[in-house]
């Protein structure tokens, strides 16, 4: 499979998982480490700052693992920002994912805070991987203003719906020059396989595997359709039969 | 800048690619939902011409369900043919001796009328050799300025310039810019190109970062069939189409295949591209790319051009003056090509009619500008 940058640094696996709705931090850091990620995101309003020996913390830090504090709980671009200091001074990354969904029902991000928070946080240095709607020109201004990736949704969070934006996602991916990450509503292997097939450089899942009956093998499942979803798309997927034959031929002038 | 992606594609190893492509590639190409470039390699190879049918089936859905039963309409206005260049296979060389004339703003205005009393025309072209002493910027924007209350939407087709040219141009009415690579071909392109500001590959090339950087809002690109492999030159436009879009993704892109021409210069074509070869080019841009508007010029026979009308082409000219002052000022003055088409607007409109098309003479307001 060809490699994956982001923020100058190489990932070996295209699974990014989150670190939220676990029965336990013991049964979490088991799936993290069936699903073979490098790369975790965890809301910087779990973690407690004053206490060293953070449990949630502890059991998420590990090597090869890059961290990716989350802004998630913010409203607004000015407590973004804010986030994001504190979250590099806490983890001691400059990777953050920007999540900014003022709405606590459908956390829906807010596409005008999202940017103003991109521009700002890409000046100061971070590497920003904003999470957003399927909107193609908004991932476009995204990427002019500086972010390392877009992380368009697939669905509503916790949805498990799936690929309900297909359409916009392939026009994002078509068009992208970062990274495209789907991020949220991926319910199964399959969604995340055929996120993969799409084109989609990685997928970021958390609910899908957090409240799995066993979230350790659904997280090896996930590892393993992502995986062959990015070597599908990597291996050029056959046709699908669907043309229209004429009836009268239009070429007869050629003649 | 797109020069240093085009490294990353070697000419020959790219030829070979083209050629290697098999029926089942082409099948493949036409069953997806969307196309790489691979597909489009397949779709221009030897290996698609049985399948040309189909693929014009498929061209013309693509094109109706884009863009409508419709051609936009529009005419070239050359206001000089004074040029310091030496293209081998260009009429307006240096090297050939024949008077040389850079209109007039007086002269510019007379052509705007002629033009609006054959036809309503809103779409202009306008054209001019490269001599950036006799016709530079100052002079361009003059003429754009000219030109502004008579047509709607300006478009031109001259010299590639620095981005702020294009930036200023923009502020007197230019919305639209075509410049021709010619080929892609690196080597070979000095060999046709040997002197003068066209001689310099990278500088042309660039020169749509330029227009993308500037934001003019429709660039026009084309390769000139006739010189390298076309098939060759052709997905290499295909690549720089499609890394213009990522880029300069507010802009609008068009497309044109002008095939040679005899010229004044007796120059011929290495190689020479059939009706059906140019058919199958057409309808493989428009599989590949479902957005790109593809421009048919007055190069083209009558037949040729009523027909790819319905199949894929979006935009025409009409009664085409290659010539400086063709249309009022100097009506035997020498050409940059012979013209195939010589119907009168009046008869282009009246025979896509019949084809089936909506003919358009206006699709853009100045207010937009």
């Amino acid at each position: 499979m060809s490699e994956l940058i982001i923020g100058g640094r190489k990932f070996a696996s295209r699974l990014f998982v989150g670190t939220g709705k676990f029965q336990s931090n013991e049964v979490m850091a088991r799936a993290i480490e069936a699903s073979a990620t490098e790369m975790v995101t965890l809301a910087m309003k779990r973690i407690d700052m004053n206490d060293p020996a953070d449990d949630m913390l502890a059991h998420v830090r590990r090597p090869g693992i890059q961290l990716l504090p989350n802004t998630s709980g913010v409203r607004d671009a000015a407590e973004a920002v804010l986030a994001a200091q504190l979250a590099r001074e806490a983890f001691g990354t400059n990777f953050i994912k920007l999540e900014i969904h003022p709405d606590p029902k459908y956390l829906l991000p807010d596409p005008v805070e999202t940017l103003k928070a991109t521009e700002e946080l890409a000046r100061m240095g971070f590497v920003v991987l904003p999470y957003i709607q399927a909107d193609p020109v908004l991932c476009k201004r995204l990427e002019e203003a500086g972010a390392a990736t877009v992380m368009p949704l697939a669905a509503p969070i916790g949805t498990n719906k799936g690929l309900v934006t297909r359409e916009l996602l392939e026009i994002i991916i078509e068009q992208s020059r970062v990274p495209v990450v789907v991020d949220a509503g991926l319910g199964a292997p399959s969604h995340a396989a055929e996120a993969m097939e799409l084109g989609a450089d990685a997928v970021l899942v958390n609910t899908a595997i957090a409240v799995a009956g066993d979230p350790v093998r659904m997280a090896a499942a996930f590892a393993r359709a992502v995986e062959a979803g990015r070597e599908a798309y990597e291996a050029g997927l056959g046709a699908q039969s669907r043309c229209a034959e004429a009836s009268s031929p239009l070429t007869s002038f050629l003649d | 800048m797109f020069s240093e992606e085009l490294l990353k594609y070697d000419w020959d190893e790219t030829t070979a690619r083209i050629a290697a492509k098999t029926g089942a590639d082409v099948e493949r190409a036409l069953g997806k939902r969307r196309r790489d470039i691979d597909d489009f390699m397949a779709l221009v190879s030897p290996a698609a011409a049985p399948y040309l049918e189909r693929m014009a089936a498929m061209s013309r859905a693509l094109t109706q369900k884009r863009f409508g039963k419709v051609i936009s309409m529009y005419i070239p206005m050359y206001i000089t043919n004074s040029c310091t260049n030496s293209c081998v296979y260009c009429g307006f060389n240096r090297h050939n001796k024949f008077p040389r004339v850079v209109l007039t703003p007086a002269q510019i205005e007379a052509e705007c009328r002629a033009i609006r009393r054959l036809a309503p025309f809103e779409n202009l072209l306008l054209v001019t050799g490269e001599n950036p002493r006799a016709a530079g910027t100052d002079y361009l924007e003059q003429a754009l300025r000219v030109c502004r209350p008579y047509f709607n939407n300006l478009t031109m087709e001259v010299m590639p310039l620095p981005a702020e040219d294009y930036e200023r141009l923009t502020h007197s009415g230019l919305n639209g810019v075509v410049c021709f690579q010619e080929t892609y071909h690196r080597e070979r392109y000095k060999v046709y190109h040997p002197a003068g500001m066209k001689s310099n590959f990278e500088w042309r090339v660039n020169g749509f970062d330029r227009m993308g950087r500037a934001g003019v809002h429709k660039i026009g690109m084309g390769v000139l069939i006739g010189l390298e492999d076309w098939r060759t030159d052709v997905t290499m436009m295909a690549l720089h189409l499609q890394y213009l879009r990522k880029h300069y993704w507010r802009t609008r892109y068009s497309v044109n295949f002008p095939r040679m021409r005899p010229s004044e210069t007796g120059y011929q074509p290495n190689v020479v591209m059939t009706d059906r070869e140019l058919a199958q080019l057409t309808f493989a841009f428009r599989i590949f790319d479902e957005d790109v508007d593809i421009s048919v010029s007055t190069r083209e026979r009558p037949e040729f051009r009523n027909n790819i009308a319905t199949l894929g082409a979006t935009s025409m000219s009409a009664g085409s003056k290659t010539e400086p002052g063709g249309y009022e000022t100097y009506p035997q003055a020498l050409e940059q090509f012979a013209v195939s088409d010589e119907r009168t607007p009046a008869e282009v409109a009246e025979a896509l009619r019949k084809a089936g098309c909506e003919v358009v003479w206006k699709d853009w307001d100045k207010v937009f500008d």
